[in-house]
């Protein structure tokens, strides 16, 4: 375990001005990660030249790697913060905001597009009432695993930071979207709203805006089988549309 | 004239107000949902194990009365009983709901519901998603408020701090105070009523197994306008903790619901690795102690018994207070397959694989039992269940103000029994909805016939309040502060409490209250700082603080997580709980003697009686002159008698 640990910020006071780079040298301690870290520059607010500066912004919730929030770029990768263990990481750790969201201030950046983007795809499921009407549908283990894998999407953002279909400034739903569609066609319920999710999905911004580099599936930090969930998506909408082509 | 749609805020979008949120927007009444960050990612995600509901999948004789029971002695009977009652018998319902919202439950082979062992009960009762339970709840109900936000019915203000209610002259609740957490702008909402489901108080302690978010300020700023605030001395240790610099992770009880073990080494100075230390030498104090229920005791107990063993007989691995969790003698299948996700989380924040190697773990504070005080009818059929219409159900001491979830009081008693707690969260968001829809429905006055100047007034006292704070040049960091704060109340309001202690806590506690006064408030931009914020949610703390530490000195007792070495009743080894009823039936008619008993259990159980009729009452905290006053109010315990507690 080293002594001290170099940390790198890239900051900004708002989405308006500029940002710059501001270095901070801490104490390491054990079992430290990077959310402890930036707790420690609050507690002492000082960078490497000794003068005294606001406290770094970033975003953080669970600390367990469950919620999302603290996802940024660390040593040029994008992850949650709290995962990162200063001890497995290179130094010094540079620390960036995601660069395909709106920014805010300093590590944080507004995601609010990705929870808009999941009403477009209808992700949920159409239930009658909430009042008792009995046991649900009865699902194999098979089908549930499955659908469990695709359920633990944090909406982390990791998948459309790597994309390169995704910008800053187009309608590109993205690969947890995708996912998501696919989870929700696969429950017993679910498919019987199918074609309202994949309409969205046959638009402009949709599935076919898709490249298949399959960055995404690589940095998803919940191992979310997204090449998969891009393929069948693709046979979803290519049905759906012959479907149409016929029907209309 | 069109009929006005009413209005509800609901602040914190956890499982109790996402709940909550949903089931208004179903009665038709619109809904505000304000949140300190995305809903999605509420501190509910992190509850790893599962939820309960007496299904009796098993045929092993399972039922909601027996869960009522579990769920009542778990709390050491301090909870009120017709609350407890409705929510076991409403629990299958609720699981086949969440089970309707498409939450990827595990399944038996034949695709029904599987259920597994938790802490408390004999029977397999908790129904489980992988090892994030409450992440896949939680985003169920999360979809069905989506829904009702593209219908147009639930607003969202994420990115939004509530700062405190807006109150008329007849100290009625008319809306609430918020924060900008972006803009820094502060402002008010009128509504027909606000809900309160802003979580727990983790962060009080510095360290815990809760959220970033989970400071209590919500309910502590409420309290501060005069709601009542119950039980706050109640915080449940967890026993099984990861270490952790920015946080303690929870290895969920499931560790130990499927097979996990506790020990330590016999001997102190044993120097060789886990796995190299014979069973002969390994002390499984859990199992020794405790034979019928094992390593599966309520939580209380557990951590205690680390405690025991970790300070008093000092047998901590390695010195320290940690204790092993072994799993390693279950297949690396099976623990994939049941556990794998809560394995990942230690493996991942400690470097070692616990399949390989037992894990260290050590107690941690976790959950409060106590909160904002609030009401409920029963529904007068006198099989202690709950009137779903009245709007008195899970209301605040303060007219149209209520509280849900983890930040009421209720249906936990002294000590909260695992996988409860996800079950009373959604149980209560959904019990109150038809309530509350018929409290805005009986309304005198509607939001808009309420003069402007009333929340003007709270605006600018709020807007005054965030200058002053801005305004602070002092010596003190307030991150700091905060932390020895949390470290006080570590080392003193603890697993073992003793007066002495929590004497000496409540006068650091006014130090720090002082020294707060000399706080620098860091940064004093405008654009997205969380610096006021916090200095505002750190001097709620302080408030929080001395509630608990008051509520913990004043009461001299031993009751589920509340442990006073001092003022405990020693059970005679051979005591069986049954005793106590039949010495209640005797008593009624006739003088009990001495003999109708095995030796010292007459003597034992008057103690116990003079106890109960002392102290197994809820304590209350009012806010008076700077500081709780705390009263006592009586429990419903008509549905089983309260009686000693025996898990061995
Ligand atoms: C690690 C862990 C594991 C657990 N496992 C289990 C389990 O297996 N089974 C079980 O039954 N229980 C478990 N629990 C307990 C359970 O998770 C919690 O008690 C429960 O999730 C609380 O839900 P809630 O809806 O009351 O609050 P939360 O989920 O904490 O939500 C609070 C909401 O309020 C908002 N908020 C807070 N303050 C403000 C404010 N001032 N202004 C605006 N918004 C605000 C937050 O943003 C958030 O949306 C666990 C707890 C922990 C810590
Ligand atoms: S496969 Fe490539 S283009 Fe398609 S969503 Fe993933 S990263 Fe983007
Ligand atoms: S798919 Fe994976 S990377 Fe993308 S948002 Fe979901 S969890 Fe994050
Ligand atoms: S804080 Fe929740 S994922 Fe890191």
């Amino acid at each position: 375990m080293s002594e001290i640990v170099l940390v790198k910020i890239k900051r900004r006071e708002n989405p308006q001005s500029a940002p710059y780079w501001e270095t901070f040298e801490l104490p390491n301690k054990p079992f430290a990660n990077v959310i402890s870290v930036l707790q420690d520059i609050q507690r002492n607010p000082v960078n490497i030249g000794g003068v005294r500066v606001k406290p770094v912004v970033w975003d953080c919730n669970c600390l367990e790697e469950v919620c999302g929030s603290c996802t940024m770029v660390i040593n040029g990768r994008v992850r949650q913060a709290c995962a990162a263990l200063i001890d497995s990481l290179e130094k010094p750790v540079t620390l960036e905001p995601m660069s395909k969201f709106p920014a805010v201030r300093d590590l944080q950046v507004d995601r609010s597009r990705m929870f808009r983007d999941l009403q477009q795809a209808h992700a949920w499921i159409d239930i009658d009432g909430t009042h008792d009407i009995g046991e649900g549908p009865v699902i194999d283990q098979d089908t549930r695993h499955k659908a469990y894998e695709l359920s633990q999407c944090m909406t982390c953002g990791c998948c459309l930071e790597s994309c390169p279909q995704y910008t800053l400034d187009n309608n590109f739903l993205g690969p947890a979207v995708f996912s998501q569609a696919r989870y929700f066609n696969m429950h017993p319920t679910g498919a019987m709203h199918k074609d309202k999710r994949l309409e969205p999905l046959i638009k402009e911004g949709g599935i076919a805006n898709c490249g298949n580099a399959q960055n995404c599936a690589a940095v998803c930090p919940k191992h979310i089988p997204l090449t998969e969930s891009i393929a069948e998506i693709g046979r979803q909408t290519t049905f759906y549309l012959l479907k149409k082509l016929f029907t209309e | 004239m069109m009929k006005r749609k009413a209005k509800v805020v609901v602040v914190g979008g956890g499982l109790a107000g996402l709940s909550a949120a949903m089931k208004i927007c179903e009665a038709g009444v619109r809904v505000v949902l304000v949140s300190h960050q995305p809903v999605k990612r509420s501190h509910s995600v992190c509850a790893q194990g599962g939820i309960n509901a007496a299904i009796d999948s098993k045929g092993e004789g399972d039922s909601p009365e027996v869960h009522f029971y579990d769920t009542v002695k778990g709390g050491d009977f301090l909870a009120n009983q017709p609350l407890v009652h409705d929510m076991c018998n409403q629990a299958p319902a609720i699981i086949h709901l969440m089970d309707r919202l498409g939450v990827a439950f595990n399944r038996t082979a034949e695709g029904h519901l599987e259920f597994r062992r938790f802490g408390g009960t004999l029977y397999s009762r908790t129904a489980f998603a992988g090892a994030t339970t409450g992440q896949q709840l939680l985003y169920a109900l999360d979809e069905q408020v989506r829904r009702y936000e593209h219908d147009g019915l639930v607003e969202k203000l994420e990115w939004h701090e509530y700062l405190g209610v807006v109150l008329d002259e007849s100290q009625v609740c008319r809306g609430g105070v918020f924060h900008d957490l972006r803009t820094g702008a502060i402002f008010t909402i009128a509504a027909d009523a606000v809900i309160l489901a802003t979580g727990g108080p983790g962060q009080l302690y510095g360290k815990s197994t809760g959220s970033a978010v989970c400071t209590g300020s919500a309910a502590a700023a409420t309290y501060l306008q005069g709601a009542k605030y119950g039980n706050g001395e109640f915080i449940q240790i967890h026993p099984t903790a990861i270490p952790g610099q920015d946080k303690l992770r929870l290895m969920s009880e499931s560790a130990r619901g499927e097979g996990g073990r506790i020990w330590v080494p016999k001997d102190a100075k044993d120097k060789r690795g886990p796995k190299d230390i014979p069973e002969s030498d390994r002390y499984y104090f859990l199992e020794e102690n405790y034979p019928l229920f094992g390593n599966l005791v309520p939580r209380d107990v557990a951590s205690r018994e680390i405690y025991e063993v970790v300070y008093n007989k000092k047998l901590g691995v390695g010195g320290e207070a940690m204790v092993y969790l072994d799993l390693t003698h279950k297949s690396p299948e099976f623990l994939d397959d049941r556990l794998g996700g809560i394995l990942d989380i230690y493996e991942k924040f400690t470097g070692d694989n616990p399949k390989n190697t037992p894990m260290k773990i050590f107690p941690a504070v976790h959950y409060s039992m106590g909160g904002l005080w609030t009401d409920y009818e029963s529904d007068g059929s006198g099989n202690g269940l709950i009137d779903h219409q009245s709007p008195k159900n899970q209301m605040t001491s303060i007219r149209g103000l209520y509280a849900v979830g983890e930040v009421d009081y209720q249906y936990h008693g002294a000590n909260r029994l695992g996988a409860n707690s996800l079950l009373s969260c959604i149980y209560t968001g959904i019990m109150m909805g038809p309530g509350v829809a018929n409290y805005t429905k009986n309304l005198d006055k509607a939001p808009e016939d309420i003069p402007s100047s009333l929340f003007d007034q709270a605006r600018n006292k709020w807007e005054s309040r965030f200058k002053e704070i801005k305004s602070m040049h002092g010596k003190e960091n307030p991150y700091s502060l905060h932390n020895e704060l949390g470290e006080t109340l570590l080392a003193n309001v603890l697993i073992v409490r003793e007066n002495e202690k929590l004497e000496a806590t409540l006068s650091k506690i006014d130090e720090i209250e002082t020294r707060f006064g000399d706080l620098h408030c860091l940064d004093t931009s405008d654009w997205a700082n969380p610096t006021p914020s916090f200095v505002n949610q750190l001097h709620n703390m302080i408030h929080l603080a001395r509630i608990i530490t008051k509520g913990a000195l004043l009461r001299n007792e031993c009751r589920g997580a509340h442990y006073k070495p001092e003022f405990e009743i020693v059970q005679p080894a051979e005591f069986d709980p049954h005793e106590y009823i039949d010495y209640l039936e005797k008593k009624s008619y006739e003088e009990v003697r001495e003999e109708a008993f095995p030796p010292g259990h007459l003597e034992y159980m008057k103690k116990f009686e003079d106890n109960n009729n002392k102290w197994l009452k809820s304590s209350i905290a009012v806010y008076n002159d700077n500081q709780p006053e705390i009263s006592y109010e009586d429990v419903d315990a008509s549905q089983v008698t309260p009686r000693p507690r025996k898990y061995n």
